[in-house]
């Protein structure tokens, strides 16, 4: 029998976040902070509107990029959040999740031995995508001194003339790091003198802490270079809907719909339907969400703080990335010993990248209820270690 | 001036969904000094902006037989004094838990809490009904409570969110 697999998928390699997911799936009385995925249910406008759509028997595939009202609404949001206008016909696509506008972005700019500049520790699909899309995915590290920021000294280390795509991956999973306009200067500036594309991952755009969020593409010459991604995931609590969407230049946007309708066809009806509702009536809903968070992430950094946890401040998404390297173990020795001991499931930073090593990430996805529970058993666990390591 | 403001709305906001909470808690949530925040609460305390502090209670819960009632008054507002007069003597009775000036097709809104049906009858008609400047009264019985102050009373069923995702 002749092997049925390509070697590309072969050589890519799980997640690492599966194994956390068995073995916290097996046990009992497991608290988690291990979620990628907001703790609120969809504003119920936004469930409602869902519904009503299937009453009304909108079954139906839309067109391939997704429903036009539902593009002029993005790009009204768009205009809105980020300063940067886009043509709801050619320049606006309707994606399933965020992550469907991440492969098919690859898929559509990359040919044989094009390098894509990824940041890490970051969301765990860019670089298999990148292999799938025949393109060689060139890893740059993030630190923790920059509190995990993208520098142009770090690029200027893994710039070549192969270079095509830099990925920003801000505000950043797992690290919560953000890039501020100041920081996103000389990104960009570098991004114009070597001739290069971004992928701007937004999907954390609404969960900014420390003033608006900035997109790169607001830049001036950014914006006939940089795709943005963008959904309804995060901001608006909609995991499940599975629905994002990108904007960017029309001849890039032409080939991606194209490669979108042959694999896709459509994103979800009943979604785009939803998620109208979502983008004109929801701003309360979405700030409210935020605050919550915000207090969440203070909560946090406080008690991480009293207990003698090291962590830079993160400014975005709902995660903290505290440091471990004080306790002489690997981030994979943590989480295995913290979810056996204590039961409490984390991701280590090595699920993100091999520079992750030393880290966890932690979401404050949860109800600070569920955080003060699980917070009091991380502490009974820290406090262990200090005391085996001779630290107290 | 602005600041202080919009700090008092965010320990407002926090304190009417929860009024327990601990203040040097509330000061880390909110990113504030806990001296500051104890400081603006004792300030709208004294300014009567926080006029108590209560607890929800579902009773229909703990086998307490009780009723809510809602009563629509139509009154014969006095000369000089409007409706005030009238609902000061409406809302000086214990049993009367919250007395509103509506607009629209009655004048005050009154609602008795916790108490057996007897005792609401025994109100509108001797007390209510009998004051000169009331024309009518139209009592309603609440049947079920579904939600109150912001908060559904039915338990929410528990979440079906995977334990570890990327």
């Amino acid at each position: 029998m002749k092997n049925p697999l390509s070697k590309k998928i072969v050589q890519v390699k799980p997640s690492g976040i599966r194994k956390y997911f068995d073995l916290a799936s097996e046990m009992e009385d497991v608290i988690s902070l291990g979620v990628g995925e907001p703790d609120f249910d969809t504003p119920w406008r936004i469930r409602e509107e869902g519904i009503f759509s299937l009453e009304r028997g909108r079954t139906f595939y839309t067109s391939n990029a997704g429903l036009l009202e539902l593009r002029q609404e993005i790009c009204n949001y768009l205009h809105r959040k980020i300063g940067v206008e886009y043509d709801p016909v050619k320049e606006t696509m309707v994606t399933v999740g965020g992550s469907e506008a991440i492969d098919v972005a690859l898929r559509c700019m990359l040919d044989p031995g094009d390098e894509v500049l990824i940041p890490q520790p970051s969301y765990v699909s860019y670089l298999p995508c990148t292999v799938m899309a025949d393109g060689e995915p060139v890893i740059v590290e993030l630190k923790n001194e920059n509190e995990f920021k993208l520098t142009v000294a770090d690029l200027e280390r893994h710039i070549s003339e192969r270079t095509k795509i830099l990925i920003m991956p801000f505000p950043n999973n797992p690290t919560g790091a953000i890039m501020t306009r100041e920081d996103l200067e000389p990104i960009a500036r570098f991004v114009l003198e070597h001739d290069l594309y971004v992928l701007s991952d937004e999907i954390y755009s609404e969960l900014s802490y420390k003033g608006e969020h900035v997109s790169i593409a607001g830049f001036p010459g950014m914006r006939e270079r940089t795709i943005v991604i963008n959904g309804f995931s995060k901001g608006f609590a909609m995991t499940g809907w599975r629905l994002g969407y990108c904007c960017g230049p029309e001849n890039i946007m032409k080939q991606m719909i194209k490669l979108h309708q042959f694999a896709i066809m459509c994103a979800p009806t009943n979604s785009q339907y939803a998620a109208i509702e979502g983008l004109r009536h929801c701003e309360d809903e979405v700030e409210e969400m935020r605050k919550a968070y915000d207090q969440r992430r203070r909560f946090l950094m406080h008690e991480f703080k009293r207990m003698g946890l090291e962590c830079f401040e993160p400014f975005g998404a709902f995660y903290v990335f505290p440091d471990i390297r004080k306790f002489g173990m690997t981030s994979d020795e943590f989480a295995s010993r913290l979810l056996y001991e204590e039961k409490i499931a984390v991701v280590p930073g090595t699920a993100f990248g091999e520079c992750g090593e030393g880290f966890l990430r932690i979401s404050y996805a949860y109800s600070l209820e569920d955080l003060k529970v699980a917070l009091a058993r991380l502490e009974k666990f820290i406090d262990k270690l200090q005391y085996e390591k001779g630290m107290k | 001036m602005k600041e202080k403001e919009k700090m008092r709305n965010e320990i407002l906001h926090s304190l009417e969904k929860n009024s327990r909470i601990d203040l040097g808690e509330l000061a880390v949530l909110l990113g504030l000094d806990e001296a500051e925040v104890a400081n603006e609460v004792a300030e709208m305390e004294k300014e009567n902006i926080i006029c108590g502090y209560h607890t929800m209670i579902d009773w229909d819960k703990t086998g307490v037989e009780t009723v809510t009632a809602l009563i629509e008054v139509r009154v014969t507002p006095q000369r000089n004094q409007g409706f005030d007069r009238i609902a000061e003597r409406i809302y000086n009775y214990p049993e009367v838990n919250s007395v509103y000036l509506i607009s629209g097709g009655y004048d005050l809104l009154v609602t008795l809490e916790g108490k057996t049906l007897k005792e609401v009858s025994r109100f509108v008609s001797e007390k209510l009904s009998t004051s000169e400047s009331v024309i009518s009264t139209a009592t309603h019985f609440i049947l079920k409570k579904y939600k109150d102050h912001g908060t559904i009373m039915a338990k929410k069923p528990g979440s079906e969110r995977m334990l570890v995702t990327p």
